[in-house]
């Protein structure tokens, strides 16, 4: 390690080595419950958290009303094959989306596909991924106008 | 509201009293604005009327005689009720009042008309509804006119031919002023959070929301020769995107806004608001609209600033001089780089650094001179320590840039045909163009007719730790200055300010009642070897501590093999620095390695707790540090703390 110190301004070079040991360092365990912590796409009480910027444009576009329903049902269904009362919320999104072409293109997502093509009506690119708070990827490919923006700069 | 003086050391500016006094006009803005509309458009005098009584019209003011002149053709009168002035108490509608000669275009007779007898109306009552059914148009008359009389000529919708004006609501449940990121962040906030939601946002920009990063980021790097039109650029993921956060397919038409049975959000795009009612919860536009709203964000952003030794200069040298902030502005910079032999940036900050990286990538191809000046030591003096200021330059130097550091521009004139920067130390240099990136002014004109307060050290808008100025009032973006429960007051001008905090002001405005809680943070690249990103107050007058990644034989075996021998430097690092090798066009990572503050993680501390952190070439390691200036505690050992970045990781 090598140390320098040039007013307040303090240098210090490290190695790999001199880092492989494990930080001592010590952080406050997080809050659980910190009820202003940004939220994945899931709460914790197991609602959707509609504002999750990996929605990107899904819940505000002007399918959003659309979106919020067919994802609502599918999310809360009981159902034995999930989601499979929500045939119709998905197709007046569908319906809707393809009035949208450039906002929600059609193409190019199937091999993002996760566990939503087992579900009625989902077989277009609006599905997401259940179990998943991050970005899936087949959100990303359904708006790929500015998910990008909020999420990451 | 606070003097021009004071809020001359808002935020960028603070430490920069080696600039020279800036010209801070707080009616700048506007005073712009109008000067680029150029004409005064008449109908800012004229009465107004309510939007969604009125109908779609157009209108341009008339004082006229007509009404007066043709009293028979005069078939209604209503009983006029102004808020605000009770001297407008007459409108009349009548038809045929105004000579063929009198109206350009293609009027004919018999007009419908309208006629007020004061200048100060607002609304109609409700017995003229009938006015629905009209086009409204208004000219100018300057003969024969009666005094205080104005006269708005009613045609019938399918006799107008150009829609000027669009019929704008006058009501908005949610009304966003301004245009930029903020503003389209709180309405995708609104939007998720209140389905159906209405969202109007009012931008005096010709543009619908789009970011600004690229504009002097990665616009300038596109392939594309026609990039000045499509505005299009890949991103970090190699992805290809524009530059608007969304089509204009996303936003419903502003006439439209009022009915649309799931909401939406419209933009009503070249309309300045001009005067904020706070207790009346309305606004009014420069053309004379009112809009009323249950919600208001002020996402105002704010105006370059030049330096006043430039605006003294005179037309040439003004001319000649570009500020940085819109589209318009990275169009015209792009056209100057075609021409100019030679262009100087003035300021080494964000804004000034990288597009001299910019425009100095593009010169070593067409052989343009590009200049960088600013009074500090080094690029980016401001925020990073001194040491790591120093190596930012000689990699900006590097990239093709002519860097004169510590220099105070006395004067600037024109002669030759050329522009001639006089330094106050007696150097001179000659460019062809100045980019003038000394900061920002946060745009405040609202202030004072919505008794809103501007804080006198950061400039901003003053609101508490949930954006809120008012009741239903709240700002967000460059144009807050926000408590932040951690760090303080604050006012921050970064593009993921204006995402967090456009988007927790939105969150707020539907209820949510939360504090500025979530960092932001910011990011910037300064050619191949400098990237880094931040977050928290990265402030060089703090001090710092510093932890980087020394190379070794290990994580470099090609620069330990041409180092001949021993892969472990030695302890006086600053030495390889003054001799770093003039890098060929030899890829990153190799360069990287040869360079001893190549990776690192810096921290900024206030009463030794860290309030600040820089990743220096190392990335996604946000979180990390977002928990760190989150905890608030002061740590014994910050080597101990720079071990959870993996520093020597990729």
């Amino acid at each position: 390690m090598g140390y320098c110190e040039a007013e307040d301004d303090r240098i210090i070079f490290v190695t790999k080595e001199d880092h492989e040991a494990p930080s001592k360092a010590e952080l406050i365990a997080d809050d659980p419950n910190d009820p202003y912590e940004e939220q994945g796409l899931i709460l914790p009480n197991g609602d959707i958290n509609w504002n999750c910027p990996c929605l990107g444009g899904m819940a505000s576009g002007p399918c959003g009303s659309q979106f919020k329903e067919a994802f609502s049902c599918f999310h809360y269904s009981k159902e034995e094959v999930k989601g499979s009362e929500c045939i119709d919320h998905f197709s007046s999104m569908q319906e809707c989306m393809q009035k949208y072409p450039d906002l929600y293109p059609q193409e190019e997502e199937n091999a993002s596909q996760t566990e939503s093509s087992s579900v009625p009506g989902s077989d277009n690119s609006a599905m997401l991924s259940e179990n998943d708070s991050s970005p899936s990827a087949a959100l990303d490919s359904v708006s790929p106008t500015d998910n990008q923006t909020l999420s990451s700069s | 509201m606070a003097s021009p003086q004071a809020r001359s050391r808002a935020g960028w500016a603070r430490n920069s009293t080696a600039w020279e006094k800036r010209s801070l006009r707080p009616d700048r803005a506007q005073s712009e604005q109008a000067g680029a509309k150029n004409q005064p458009r008449a109908s800012r005098q004229i009465p107004k009327i309510s939007p969604e009584r009125a109908g779609r019209y157009q209108k341009s003011a008339q004082s006229e005689q007509a009404g007066a002149k043709n009293p028979s053709t005069r078939h209604e009168s209503c009983k006029y009720a102004s808020p605000t002035s009770r001297k407008c108490d007459r409108v009349r509608v009548g038809q045929d009042v105004v000579g063929p000669q009198d109206v350009p275009g293609k009027w004919r007779s018999p007009r419908p008309y309208l006629t007020v007898t004061h200048k100060h109306c607002h609304t109609l009552p409700p017995s003229c509804s009938h006015v629905n059914t009209f086009n409204l148009q208004t000219h100018k008359n300057t003969h024969h006119t009666p005094k205080h009389t104005l006269v708005l000529v009613l045609l019938p919708r399918e006799l107008t031919h150009s829609r000027t004006l669009e019929m704008l609501p006058s009501h908005a449940p949610y009304l966003l002023i301004g245009g930029g990121t903020a503003s389209f962040a709180a309405a995708r906030s609104i939007r998720a959070r209140d389905p159906g939601a209405k969202v109007l946002i009012v931008t005096d920009e010709p543009d619908l929301p789009y970011m600004r990063p690229p504009l002097s980021k990665e616009l300038w790097f596109s392939d594309d020769p026609s990039v000045t039109e499509t505005l299009r650029f890949k991103q970090w993921n190699g992805k290809e995107r524009s530059i608007y956060f969304q089509p204009p397919s996303f936003y419903i038409d502003p006439e439209h806004l009022t009915g649309a049975e799931n909401g939406g959000v419209a933009v009503l795009v070249n309309k300045k608001v001009v005067h904020m009612d706070v207790r009346g919860n309305k606004v009014k536009l420069d053309d004379g609209t009112e809009i009323s709203y249950e919600k208001c964000l002020i996402a105002t952003g704010g105006v370059p600033r030049n330096l006043q030794v430039i605006e003294r200069a005179g037309e040439e040298v003004m001319k000649r001089t570009s500020l940085f902030r819109k589209i318009e502005d990275f169009k015209s910079l792009e056209n100057v780089s075609r021409k100019a032999e030679s262009i100087t940036i003035i300021g080494g900050g964000f804004l000034g650094s990288e597009l001299a990286c910019a425009l100095g990538r593009k010169a070593a191809e067409s052989g343009l001179e590009v200049v960088q000046m600013f009074p500090e030591k080094g690029n980016m003096g401001k925020v990073l320590p001194e040491y790591l200021s120093n190596w930012t330059t000689e990699k900006v130097k590097k990239e093709g840039v002519k860097v004169i550091t510590e220099a105070l521009v006395k004067s600037v004139s024109y002669r030759d045909d050329k522009l001639e920067i006089q330094l106050k130390d007696g150097r001179l240099v000659k460019t062809d163009h100045i980019v003038a990136a000394v900061g920002l002014e946060p745009n405040v004109d609202l202030a004072k007719s919505a008794g809103l307060e501007v804080d006198s050290d950061f400039g901003g808008y003053r609101v508490n730790a949930e954006l809120q100025a008012r009741s239903n009032i709240w700002v967000a973006g460059d144009a807050a200055c926000f408590y932040d429960i951690r760090l303080g007051r604050r006012r921050v001008e970064h593009h993921d300010h204006a995402v967090v905090s456009g988007r927790l002001a939105g969150e707020n405005m539907t209820g949510a009642s939360k504090p500025y809680w979530h960092q932001s943070m910011f990011w910037s690249d300064l050619g191949p070897d400098v990237g880094y990103e931040a977050i928290g107050i990265v402030d060089s007058s703090l001090p710092t501590v510093g932890v980087f990644a020394k190379a070794t034989a290990k994580d470099t075996p090609k620069a330990a093999t041409e180092k001949s021998g021993t892969g472990i430097r030695s302890e006086s690092e600053t030495e390889d620095t003054a001799a770093s090798p003039v890098a060929s066009a030899a890829p990153a990572p190799a360069v990287e390695n040869k360079d001893e503050y190549g990776k690192g993680v810096i921290f900024y501390l206030r009463d030794k707790v860290v309030v600040g952190i820089i990743l220096w070439n190392v990335f996604n390691r946000m979180p990390i540090a977002r928990k760190i200036i989150k905890d608030g505690e002061e740590h014994a050992d910050l080597n101990e703390v720079a071990k959870l970045f993996n520093i020597h990781e990729d």
